[in-house]
């Protein structure tokens, strides 16, 4: 059964044709619950495969399935193939049920959009993409997936697209991805000239005979695509644009699934940063500083769905984090919990959007809690969880990435140690501006402040949606709650994860031990940071609605880095370009050809009598001249 | 060798031979008109179709070679061949023709139009299949006085001008091909007291370093303006610009193929050791139209003018591909050749839609078209993916063969226009953004979707852009062997030392260094064994 692992891209795969052919006429709600039953199905399949292999002995957890050559030229072979093993199968299993998830909540979330059955395309689109990542056997078919799913980000992105706004953001985001894939692309031609081969089996099996400035190198670049595509530093702006999207591709896409792929590709390639420490240093400390930067500016936030961009951003640089310092396993289990938790944060704000009649600013909200008590709570669970509050699932997998974090370098841990605190008290912000003290869109809308595009007259009665909406929420607090326990430090017969992973990661793991006592220490400070970040944020924000000191402008604008790649790069190329069009196209180059023709027509003013001086008339005698030329030859040689 | 059946001469004849009819109808039946240009068209695509079915792949030498001898004693005759290298070409062209026709609209129907267009279409083919290079140059200048009779007789405001441009520009380049022909050809006979025009003859000519350099850049001077090449690319962004739609099909899908494929047919056969010389030289100019083209396309306002310049972009990627002189670098450039011609024709029917039913191709005037006619848009989105490079559709697979192969043998180069990647997705989707996003005006009340009969000839075009994308398998594997040949030639020629170092049969199989052992790693590379040493490629 383990051999059926062809059908888990497949169906997203048919749903995008079924959708794309006939999705109109399949309508609304039909288009969204076939796309969804499509993901389902594709759920249900990992799960088989997934427990086939849990069942093999840990030598056969991982063969490949070859379908056809995609392209083959000398030895540059390369085949449609999909390689399942544990991690890949571990990235399926979360992948394909958060997205079924999302799915379904969509069907509630686009109820009233015209152009719903084109969002399942897409989002069907999207799932097959993000698979073919994962699952890809090679550097090539991840390539696919990554540019696929960078494809159906600019989508869905750029979905509202008669907003100036999302088809920039969607635009934005492409472009940004772009950068990134140039990376992913000389890093391929690297490892294929090294290598021979851009299959991942070979070209681990042939590491030995690389030096290690070319594995660096190859790390480094392929690190430039992940950081692209998981909106790290410095490529990190276009996510908090990318919230242009509708709220569920923000938590499908730009939260659960697609922007972790840096951190999956990160730990594929383990075998090389394991031989390119350099690289995994860099690695490391770009993700510590990217997470710790993304958590200050989500401090400042105003916007519920900004709030979370950076958020995600922060999580996503713990991620890089633990990968850099080699602790694969810790990485995967923060993005499986992260994926858990954040969705679930994007789907309560999508809730709470919805109720708010697409209003976006946490300022104008409040008092939601008595109203919406399934979003309430869910979403107090994730603010638990990511927090790192135990038991919840965050306080495990963020303390095992933290305390790698020391093992490599306690200059890291601090820094990793503060974003807790941080994480815990921007959240818990959030949590309060919306869901605690006054109501406050009462007064937004009786005094016509309505920065949403409802029909602001009309009075707000919010309310919990419809269980296609709140089920989703409560499965995914569910994990939420108890992902954590898939990988417990208590028992080595308890760390499920780290043990299943270990085929693939094999000697690379992490080999840093400390004492049970220093365990236990490391997890009690986690406790006590977390505590920490939420009292302060209660403490501010169970009533206040502004205070300045704590949201300095320089928080608001991101530490104008977006602002400054706008007035530097963005101006700047623009006025090259058109440098470059106006003066060296026009003037010079073009400008030569017609000075040329200038001097020769003035040479050519005395032979002007003898000549027409039309160039039809040479065309004609040139057209003449050849044709009899032609048929000539032609009467000569079959003759 | 000969078939039975000349299918190589009847490609040729059969649009020259429809054109003939076409003058032959009187011009007041503008359906007949339409329908002989169109049934000629089609029936070549059909021979065509049939030349590939009888093409026997795993081979790299010519097939179905005719020769008709005309002037025994200066050695020039009517000498067909195909091969690999152009194979998929004619077909391209074949396609390309009766889309373009049924894209012309009205034109269609007049006498005149549908007779140049079926000239074109057989100077095309011919110029293809020429082995002999006085038969080459003959096609190679028919081609063009039909596309200046349709620029200036069917084209936008600026036509004159342009079409007036596109001729002399094209015509005073030629005019070192010719020299450069009879030169080659007259050292030729000097050496061997043989007369002859046959390009596999020639391709044995011993040249002096300075012969074969001077010649190499007489021969180059015609394929880089018609390409076009950085810096020869002027013409282009005008002649594309006030063409009608076919026209510019035929110009950007097949025209500009011209000159790759001489430059891959000619300059590669006929001067090894001059391309390893002046391989630098060439990839440079290559590479800065990549880059060149990009950024000033990224400046334009005009939808023609944009593509134009993306054209160079993607000119740019071929040349590169055509010198760096590796198995996967050439069989990209020639798998390139078609990707390029299918979709630049397609985003300039795509334009020529737009122009229809707005009457602009200026970004400024059009916006939210994509709310008004979303199958239009989409159709519109697929062809700028791949024309981004986005794997799945067509051009990634082009791109990323040029690409690796090139960073082989001359890894900066190839890194530099890896940059290019990223500039065709800036320009492209700004385009797109304008164009298809947004809200749309009064003005674009009207704009209607994608009709049935455009969705006819857009479909094929759709399909070979997926089917490239995801399947190149059959296409590539027919270009190769002829590639392998064509670079073992280069090398035998180039690096003549070779054979003594008891290299095995079909050798040219260039060793990658991977740290103590060696791998095999491709074949058909002229330099990259050096590249490959651990300082080389600078």
């Amino acid at each position: 059964m383990i051999h059926a692992a062809f059908l888990i891209p497949l169906f997203p795969l048919a749903g995008f044709a079924v959708l794309a052919a006939c999705g109109r006429r399949l309508g609304n709600p039909l288009a969204g619950w076939l796309a969804t039953a499509m993901v389902a199905a594709s759920f249900v399949v990992t799960v088989i495969v997934f427990a086939g292999l849990f069942e093999s002995s840990s030598h056969h957890r991982s063969f490949t399935q070859t379908w056809w050559t995609w392209f083959s030229v000398d030895r540059l072979h390369v085949t449609a193939s999909i390689l399942v093993d544990p991690l890949s199968m571990t990235m399926a299993l979360f992948v394909t049920g958060v997205s079924a998830l999302i799915h379904l909540y969509s069907i509630g979330y686009m109820e009233h959009d015209g152009q719903f059955p084109k969002f399942f395309v897409y989002m069907n689109l999207f799932v097959f993409s993000m698979l073919i990542l994962v699952l890809g056997g090679s550097f090539l078919m991840t390539f696919l997936g990554w540019e696929g799913v960078g494809v159906c980000s600019y989508f869905l992105i750029s979905f509202w697209f008669d907003r100036p706004s999302a088809a920039s953001a969607g635009k934005k985001a492409m472009i940004y991805n772009r950068i990134g894939d140039a990376g992913f692309l000389l890093a391929m031609f690297l490892i294929f000239e090294r290598t021979g081969s851009l299959q991942y089996e070979t070209v681990f099996a042939r590491l030995g005979h690389v030096g290690t400035g070319s594995l660096t190198a190859i790390a480094l670049l392929l690190f430039l695509g992940a950081v692209g595509k998981s909106a790290q530093l410095p490529l990190y702006p276009w996510l908090a644009d990318a919230m242009e999207g509708p709220t569920p591709v923000s938590a499908l896409i730009h939260a659960a699934t697609m922007v972790t792929a840096g951190v999956y590709l990160m730990c594929r390639i383990n075998p090389i940063l394991y031989r390119a420490p350099d690289a995994a240093h860099v690695v490391a400390i770009i993700g510590g500083v990217t997470a710790f930067l993304g958590a200050t500016i989500a401090c400042a936030q105003r916007d519920i769905k900004k709030i979370l961009a950076y958020s995600t951003i922060s999580q996503l640089g713990y991620m890089f984090m633990a990968a850099g310092v080699g602790a694969y396993v810790a990485a995967v289990f923060l993005m499986l919990t992260h994926a858990f938790y954040k969705a679930l944060l994007f789907l309560g704000a999508g809730s709470v959007i919805h109720a708010m009649d697409d209003e976006q600013d946490t300022k104008l909200m409040g008092g939601l809690r008595r109203i919406m008590p399934i979003t309430s709570v869910t979403f107090l669970i994730a603010w638990l969880s990511i927090g790192g509050f135990p038991p919840f699932s965050g306080f495990w997998s963020k303390g095992e990435v933290l305390l790698n974090a020391y093992g490599f370098s306690p200059l890291l841990y601090a820094l990793g140690a503060l974003t807790a605190v941080l994480t815990a008290y921007y959240l818990g912000r959030c949590y309060m501006l919306v869901f605690s003290g006054q109501a406050r869109w009462t007064e937004a809308r009786r005094s016509g402040d309505g920065h949403g595009h409802g029909s602001g007259g009309e009075a707000l009665h919010p309310h919990d949606p419809s269980w296609v909406m709140t089920a989703p929420l409560v499965v995914l607090a569910f994990c939420s709650v108890f992902a954590g326990f898939i990988d417990l430090p208590f028992h080595p017969d308890l760390v499920f994860l780290e043990r299943w992973l270990s085929p693939v990661l094999g000697d690379r793991l992490f080999s840093h031990h400390f004492t049970a006592s220093t365990e236990i220490l490391f997890g009690v400070v986690d406790g006590v940071l977390a505590a920490l970040g939420i009292a302060i944020a209660v403490s501010l924000w169970r009533t206040a609605v502004n205070r300045r000191e704590v949201e300095p402008a320089f928080l608001q604008r991101a530490w104008y880095i977006d602002w400054s790649y706008d007035r530097l790069i963005a101006r700047g190329s623009t006025l090259f370009a058109g440098f470059a069009s106006a003066v060296v196209e026009t003037r010079v180059i073009d400008g030569a050809v017609n000075g040329v023709a200038l001097i020769a027509r003035s040479a050519g003013g005395a032979l002007r009598r003898a000549q027409t001086g039309y160039v039809r008339n040479y065309a004609l005698g040139v057209m003449a001249g050849l044709v009899v030329l032609l048929a000539y030859v032609l009467s000569r040689a079959f003759s | 060798m000969n078939p039975a059946f000349p299918f190589l001469t009847v490609l040729v004849l059969l649009p020259a031979g429809a054109a003939l009819v076409v003058a032959a109808v009187p011009s007041s039946a503008r359906l007949a008109v339409r329908a002989v240009g169109l049934a000629g068209s089609l029936a070549t695509l059909g021979f065509a179709i049939a030349t590939t079915v009888e093409f026997s792949g795993g081979r790299g030498t010519f097939q179905m070679v005719s020769v008709h001898p005309w002037i025994s004693s200066l050695g020039i005759s009517w000498s067909l061949g195909i091969d690999g290298i152009s194979l998929f070409l004619v077909l391209m062209t074949t396609v390309l023709f009766p889309v373009a026709f049924a894209a012309a609209g009205d034109q269609s129907c007049d006498k005149s139009f549908v007779a140049w267009m079926l000239v074109l279409e057989a100077a095309c083919i011919g110029s293809f299949l020429s082995l002999d290079v006085l038969i080459f140059f003959l096609f190679f200048e028919l081609t063009l006085v039909p596309v200046y009779f349709l620029i200036s007789g069917w084209g936008h405001e600026r036509r004159g001008y342009a079409a007036t441009k596109f001729f002399l520009y094209t015509l005073a380049a030629s005019a070192f091909l010719l020299v450069g022909i009879l030169a080659l050809v007259a050292i030729h006979a000097n050496e061997t007291g043989v007369t002859t025009f046959d390009v596999r003859q020639l391709a044995s000519t011993r040249l002096s370093g300075t012969e074969g350099v001077v010649l190499l850049l007489a021969f180059t001077a015609a394929f880089a303006v018609k390409a076009p090449i950085f810096p020869f690319h002027t013409w282009s962004p005008d002649a594309y610009r006030e063409s009608p739609a076919a026209g510019a099909v035929v110009l950007a899908g097949v025209m500009a193929k011209l000159g790759t494929y001489g430059i891959v047919r000619f300059d590669l056969e006929l001067f090894p050791r001059a391309v390893v010389t002046l391989a630098p030289l060439i990839l440079t100019l290559g590479v800065i139209g990549i880059i060149y083209g990009g950024i000033v396309a990224a400046v334009q306002r005009d939808l023609k003018r944009l593509v134009a310049y993306s054209s160079l972009a993607h000119i740019g990627f071929i040349v590169v591909g055509a010198f760096a002189l590796t198995g996967p670098a050439l069989s990209g450039a020639v798998l390139q050749m078609v990707n390029h011609g299918i979709y630049t024709a397609a985003l300039f029917l795509l334009i020529a839609m737009i122009y229809k039913r707005l009457g602009s191709f200026s970004t400024a005037d059009l916006t939210g078209l994509q709310s008004k006619a979303p199958v239009l848009a989409g159709v519109f989105t697929v062809t700028m993916l791949a024309s981004i490079g986005v794997p799945g559709l067509n051009g990634f697979v082009g791109e990323f063969l040029i690409l690796s192969g090139t960073f082989l043998t001359h890894r900066w180069w190839a890194v530099v226009a890896t940059a290019g990647v990223v500039l065709a997705a800036v320009y492209l989707l700004w385009a797109y953004q304008q164009v298809f996003h947004g809200v749309p005006t009064d003005r674009e009340a009207a704009f209607t979707e994608m009709t049935w009969r455009e969705g006819l000839y857009m479909a094929p075009l759709v399909a070979i852009i997926v089917f490239l994308g995801v399947f190149p398998g059959p296409v590539l594997s027919r270009i190769t062997p002829s590639v392998d040949r064509l670079l073992e030639h280069v090398e035998a020629v180039a690096h003549p030392r070779v054979p003594a170092l008891g290299r095995p049969e079909r050798a040219s199989t260039l060793s990658v260094r991977v740290g103590t052992a060696e791998y095999r790693a491709t074949r058909g590379g002229v330099k990259a064994a050096e590249a490959n040493r651990p300082e080389a490629g600078k």
